[in-house]
């Protein structure tokens, strides 16, 4: 064999693989997608669609909705809007205390300067499980149990952010440029706020995506602090609607189809911030 | 006094940071501290505590149920490093090749299933591997054509290799990233110097491109063993937060949370808390120890 087809034969093989393993990764999605349209009785006739006498031998018209309407109807809504409330607060406070407190770390002059950012990068070390039962007696001990304060409070300070900032800041804030803003008469908070964050920009993006994901996916949190159904998130309303009802698994999917939309929609208008701050996590080492 | 002084500074930089560290001194040290007096105490529930001294930990030693959720929490993590890092680390090498037809398309599917996170997978992956009804089962009876494979009961039978599998799908093409970020770092000079030299792909793999790759893997290694060894929403869902039979699927931070919040011993959860947090900070240790005997050798 020449050398020539040789590499013409791997080519194919290799590409054989990667469409077998893309097959393996895409396949779950669109069984998601169809039997959230199936209801209870069409869900085991045919592993995707139905079968009937449709275009393409599918039985079109026993599509429903139904599963999305009954979601409704149980107060999913509430809990996909608890959700939203919480990841968005979380990334935004999260992102702008560990913006400020970073760039402070990084650009001024106090004492004790050296020690909070050892306390600060030292803390994260921590494992975050080690703090779920101390936190839930201070939470106890605060009457934050059950209050959405409980839950948020805690996101505001990621000492991670802190890190990151710091590192951002160092890298693209030339000090001759806060020093020519305050010749000229600009407030430290105007410095901050016009010179500095600017310049951060594309780690403020990565930050506020990986803080909204984190509370997006959060799951242990609010299944611990928060008691009354009303208050619960996707993560949490979704494991207890499978405790309930585990064989009803178009409405389980459906359920899953309205956790994770949401998320993909931000990914497809957000992609290069994205990736860039799924993995801004590589510089940690 | 100018406004420009440098005590205006100070006090920008302590008010800029206030907020910070009061929520980082009440969230993060004090729960720190108090998890060390917690694991000295027996309690029930957040208001009763009785101090037991080292108890808490001389009964976990003894603890049968504690060295199955740490078995199993091992089994799950070497199951990632070793099936799932080779695999994400193959998969960057095949995409990282310009040639290559579509590789961005496949780049963006492989990372899909991150983007569900956790729990959603979780969930998706519960109905996936149900006997009878599950995708699982019914791909492989439509391909074999033999029924009694819809019976197979993942959940209930092979919980271990169900999670290995579900975060097989999850995680191969998050790690792929860092790989591929990785092999960005590769000298293409070097790669064809060797080439030219007569050197095999295996050999320009094992003498260019692993040690330029080196100290990201490194780091995806450890990503990975602090990610696994704190394996707890996967199984939790799965098993609908007990154990799973004979305790087959039970993890270390189920454990824990089982301890805490279901029986109310706040005490012991912190003890496994610690016990957990030692072993990760001890394999923190060992992996940094590693890295700088590597690099004193060379």
């Amino acid at each position: 064999m020449s050398s020539e087809r040789r590499s013409k034969v791997s080519r194919s093989v290799t590409h054989l693989i990667l469409l077998l393993l893309a097959t393996i990764v895409l396949l779950p999605y669109a069984w998601l997608l169809v039997a959230s349209l199936k209801s209870r009785e069409d869900f085991f006739s045919g592993m995707f669609f139905p079968p009937g006498d449709g275009f393409l031998g599918i039985a079109w018209d026993s599509l429903t909705l139904n599963n999305y309407t009954n979601l409704l109807d149980m107060g999913f809504g509430r809990a996909a809007i608890n959700s939203i409330f919480y990841a968005s607060t979380s990334a935004v406070f999260a992102t702008f205390l560990s913006a400020a407190t970073g760039y402070v770390l990084a650009k001024s002059k106090f004492r004790g300067r050296t020690l909070m950012t050892l306390v600060v990068l030292g803390s994260l070390i921590v494992p975050p499980t080690l703090l779920i039962a101390p936190s839930y007696e201070l939470l106890y001990h605060l009457g934050l149990l059950d209050s959405v304060w409980g839950l948020l409070l805690p996101t505001f300070a990621p000492a991670f952010g802190v890190f990151l900032f710091r590192q951002a800041v160092q890298q693209s804030v030339p000090d001759e440029l806060i020093e020519a803003a305050r010749i000229d008469g600009c407030s430290e908070i105007g410095i901050f706020m016009v010179i500095v964050m600017p310049l951060i920009r594309p780690m403020i993006g990565a930050f506020l995506l990986i803080t909204f994901l984190g509370m997006w996916n959060n799951f242990i949190s609010p299944q611990i602090v928060l008691q009354s159904a009303s208050k619960q998130p996707l993560s949490v309303a979704i494991a207890q609607l499978r405790g309930v009802y585990r064989t009803d698994y178009g409405l389980l999917m459906a359920a899953t189809v309205v956790s994770v939309a949401p998320v993909a929609v931000l990914f497809l208008v957000l992609q290069k911030q994205f990736i860039s701050g799924l993995t801004s996590g590589a510089v940690k080492g | 006094m100018s406004l420009r002084s440098p005590d205006r500074r100070v006090v920008f930089a302590w008010a800029a940071m206030t907020p910070f560290i009061v929520l980082f001194v009440v969230f993060m040290v004090y729960p720190l501290i108090q998890s060390a007096f917690l694991a000295l105490n027996q309690t029930y529930g957040p208001e009763t505590q009785i101090f037991v001294g080292t108890k808490n930990f001389e009964l976990l030693i003894e603890d049968p149920v504690f060295w199955k959720a740490i078995r199993n929490t091992l089994i799950y993590t070497l199951g990632s490093l070793f099936i799932q890092l080779p695999l994400a680390f193959g998969l960057a090498l095949v995409l990282n090749s310009r040639r290559l037809r579509g590789r961005s398309i496949y780049r963006l599917i492989f990372f899909s299933p991150q983007l569900m996170g956790l729990v959603f997978v979780s969930v998706l992956g519960a109905l996936a591997f149900e006997k009878r009804a599950g995708l699982v089962n019914r791909t492989l009876a439509w391909i074999t054509t033999d029924a009694s494979l819809l019976e197979i009961d993942w959940l209930q039978s092979y919980i271990m290799p169900t999670l290995i599998l579900i975060s097989l799908w999850l995680y191969v093409g998050f790690n792929m990233i860092y790989f591929l970020a990785a092999l960005q770092n590769v000298d293409n000079s070097l790669l064809e110097a060797a080439e030219i030299d007569g050197a095999g792909p295996l050999n320009r793999l094992q003498h260019v491109i692993i040690p330029s790759v080196r100290p990201v893997a490194t780091f995806v290694v450890l990503l990975s063993m602090i990610g696994s060894l704190q394996l707890f929403e996967l199984p939790y869902i799965l098993l609908q937060g007990n154990g799973g039979p004979n305790n087959q699927g039970l993890t270390i931070v189920m454990y824990l949370y089982q301890n805490g919040f279901e029986l109310g011993d706040l005490g012991y959860a912190s003890a496994v808390g610690w016990a957990l947090a030692l072993m990760l900070i001890g394999l923190a240790l060992i992996q940094i120890w590693m890295v700088r005997r590597e690099e004193a050798m060379r």
